[in-house]
């Protein structure tokens, strides 16, 4: 009667003893081997890419199988976009208020749910019903009052687009919706 | 014989539905056979490969609705490559050319395109149905089509598909004049949904029941969607994060309780679980929940909700129900019949995750249950005994312990004999997954008291050829055999080859069957298609000197009355 050893425990590795680095991707083993007569799961050969989130003391990861446990690639997909979504939260503390002028009330939202720049401007649109206008390099937003702006670490006001989208993520303290003669200062194409 | 005329016996079959029923009755005499062939209009077809368009046309002239299945099941788990067939595209031609009156097309596990999708919207002036479940291969450019040609369009309803989204206007393709919408189902689509166009949709759809939404409708377009359609029998919410005292919130609250119709709701893709509260006052009339994509709602907020289901009748959840949890439902849902609980946490080991207490206490509160897929981290024999005392009317058993080839985790033994009592006590069992630690002694039983069951799915279990013996000699009517990494060879393949005429497929991979085996079985029965997956280059497989006993990856084999299949990719050898 074979048993499901799991490697792991035993093995010899150069971290501090009770940690464990989480997996950014499944890592799948195929169980195809000829030479088994029963194909168990290997353990500890495919050794994970460290990841830059949090690390699990417990319980030790076990080697993937393809195809197992028997859930939907859909299904899984789907757990592991919303479960992505559940860290980055606990990550990156993230939702941060919006304000727009001349609005009653503030709203909150986690800038690290949506894929980019535009994803989160249209979201910003519906949220507070107005037009962003068009972002160029130079000029900032034109063709609208209104203009997107976020304040930094640093605590200074600054337009939203100029920086990468993941640097935006890390440095983006609150956002505030410009409107009117305020908004020209930074530069919407006069 | 036949003491009526034949416009009495059609009508008489009109009342026979269902597809075993009446492909019995074109079995009793060549008039009968007749008969039925030109009434019938619904066709179910189990393989697309047993078959093929011509033949269905020749017999069924009169077809209004098929039904067609593409690849194995296991296609679901990725152990199909996705080139592997299953193409529409040839079904949807034959049948436009020979002009029948197609009104309702359901494809499970198939390739669609743009290209059929479009030729489907134009060749069917009463095309009224669309269901596509687990396909592949087509975008939102289909959708479109679909959308815009289809002038009676009742039923769009999309499935767990795989669709490129190109964030078009498939929506907006939908005509003014379109108000027939009775399902609207887009809930697998990633993208960008045109709110606008949806809002107009619904609110010229008097007849709309079953709405599903995707992830980018939020919730104050959901408020406006249930505001104008109080008639939703059906409702799949898509993201539902909000901060509950904004205005779309208390819009969405009133909403809710205008929809007495709401029988069954899912989705809450995204949602934060605080915002449940809003649909309790319509929980007492639901008989269908689905939380099993709602991974961000816990434990305590599933079972305020759920304690206010007294009369679910379907529910899906994921394992952070915890046992805890499944005793309420229990407590709860007295007319429960069919559960489903997904497991949540796929990677580590899962605190949350439930185990057979939760199964017993389903078992002892549901006297209803007949249908169970349940994902654990254990199981008992002894559980397994007392759930089969409990629920001798089970039609369907999975069980899917999640490490493999785990045994009983307070005896240490197999889960043999759980696994017997309940084949033994469940009379009418029609398909059962098993797992765990398990000998050739739970397919003894399997064969002995299984006398109705359809569907088996192994993996990892057995110890000799013996084990796949007892099933394929004792269980009569079985249809689909699935088997992984379980240690049956060419023995167990090759002793009755008659068997697999009464099946519709067997599969096995990473089992020990060997090249010859499959060779052997390709002569002695030309009427099977014998397929040999092989990712790695199947050349090599002949050149090599032991080729004979070279172990096959993965076997596929059904009955076939067309022969070899001419669309298979290089991978795929058909002996």
């Amino acid at each position: 009667m074979d048993e499901f050893i799991n490697l792991k425990e035993t093995e010899l590795r150069l971290g501090l003893p009770g940690t464990e680095n989480v997996c950014e991707e499944k890592e799948t083993v195929s169980c195809c081997n000829n030479s088994n007569k029963r194909a168990l799961p290997s353990g500890s050969e495919n050794e994970t890419e460290s990841s830059t989130r949090k690390t699990e003391t417990s319980p030790p990861r076990k080697a993937q199988i393809v195809g197992w446990p028997p859930v939907r690639s859909y299904r899984i997909k789907n757990n592991i976009q919303t479960k992505k979504n559940e860290t980055d939260h606990e990550v990156q503390g993230s939702y941060v208020k919006v304000s727009m002028d001349g609005a009653p009330y503030l709203r909150k939202i986690d800038p690290s749910c949506y894929k980019g720049y535009s994803e989160l401007l249209k979201a910003l649109e519906v949220m507070f019903k107005f037009s962003v206008g068009e972002y160029f390099e130079r000029e900032g937003y034109k063709g609208s009052d209104f203009v997107p702006t976020y304040e930094d670490k640093d605590g200074d006001w600054m337009l939203v687009g100029d920086v990468p989208w993941e640097m935006f993520l890390c440095t983006c303290k609150r956002l505030r919706i410009m409107k009117g003669s305020e908004a020209k200062g930074l530069g919407c194409g006069v | 014989m036949n003491y009526f005329p034949d416009e009495v016996v059609e009508h008489v079959f009109d009342f026979v539905t269902s597809h075993k029923d009446r492909n019995a009755i074109s079995l009793v005499c060549k008039s009968w056979y007749k008969i039925e062939r030109y009434s019938r209009q619904k066709v179910f077809i189990g393989n697309c490969y047993a078959t093929n368009p011509e033949r269905l046309l020749r017999r069924f002239p009169c077809l209004k609705s098929l039904t067609l299945k593409g690849k194995p099941h296991f296609a679901d788990f990725n152990l199909v490559p996705h080139e592997w067939g299953g193409f529409v595209q040839p079904w949807i031609e034959a049948l436009a050319r020979s002009r029948v009156g197609l009104e309702e097309l359901r494809l499970k596990r198939m390739v669609v395109t743009d290209e059929s999708l479009e030729l489907l919207s134009r060749s069917f002036v009463n095309f009224k149905s669309l269901v596509l479940v687990s396909c592949e291969g087509f975008t939102t450019d289909g959708l479109a089509s679909i959308a815009a040609n289809c002038r009676h369009l009742r039923d769009l309803d999309l499935q767990e598909n795989e669709i490129d989204d190109h964030r078009g206007q498939w929506l907006s393709c939908f005509p003014d004049t379109c108000t027939t919408l009775v399902t609207l189902n887009f809930a697998c689509l990633e993208g960008e949904t045109n709110l606008v166009a949806l809002e107009r949709l619904v609110a010229r759809s008097p007849n709309l029941k079953s709405l599903k939404l995707n992830r980018a409708v939020p919730l104050d377009a959901l408020a406006r969607l249930m505001s104008c359609a109080p008639q939703m029998v059906d409702l799949g919410v898509g993201s539902y994060e909000n901060d509950p005292d904004s205005e779309s919130y208390l819009k969405l609250q009133a909403a809710i309780k205008k929809c007495t119709s709401l029988r069954s709701l899912s989705g809450f893709l995204e949602a934060a679980p605080h915002c449940l509260s809003a649909f309790h006052p319509i929980c007492h009339n639901l008989t269908s929940l689905n939380l099993s994509y709602a991974a961000e709602i816990h434990g305590s907020h599933l079972i305020k909700l759920i304690q206010h289901c007294k009369k679910l009748q379907r529910l899906w959840i994921l394992d952070s129900i915890g046992d805890k949890g499944l005793e309420v439902v229990a407590s709860t849902c007295k007319e429960l019949q069919e559960l489903r609980v997904f497991p949540s946490d796929l990677v580590g080991g899962g605190n949350t995750a439930v185990t057979e207490e939760g199964l017993v206490a389903i078992s002892a509160g549901c006297p209803k249950l007949h249908s169970i897929l349940y994902f654990c981290q254990q199981m008992t024999n002894a559980a397994l005994v007392t759930v089969a005392k409990n629920c001798p009317n089970f039609i369907r058993f999975r069980l899917c312990i999640l490490e493999p080839n785990k045994p009983d985790h307070v005896t240490s033994q197999p889960l043999d004999e759980g696994f017997g009592a309940i084949v033994k006590a469940c009379k009418n069992l029609r398909r059962l997954s098993l797992s765990g630690l398990l000998t050739d002694q739970v397919f003894l039983y399997i064969g002995m008291y299984a006398n109705q069951l359809e569907m088996l799915s192994i993996a990892f279990a057995g110890d000799t050829d013996k084990g796949m013996l007892y099933v394929l000699n004792g269980c009569k009517k079985m249809k689909k055999l699935e088997i992984r990494d379980s240690p049956f060879g060419d023995t167990a393949l090759l002793a009755d080859v008659s068997k697999y005429e009464t099946m519709r497929s067997l599969w096995m991979s990473s089992c020990e069957v060997t090249l010859s085996g499959c060779k052997r079985l390709a002569e002695k029965a030309p009427w099977l298609n014998v397929e040999i997956i092989n990712e790695t280059d199947n050349n090599r497989m002949e050149e090599n000197g032991h080729e004979g006993r070279q172990k096959v990856d993965k076997l596929y084999l059904y009955r076939t009355v067309v022969g070899t299949r001419m669309d298979a990719p290089p991978f795929v050898w058909i002996l």
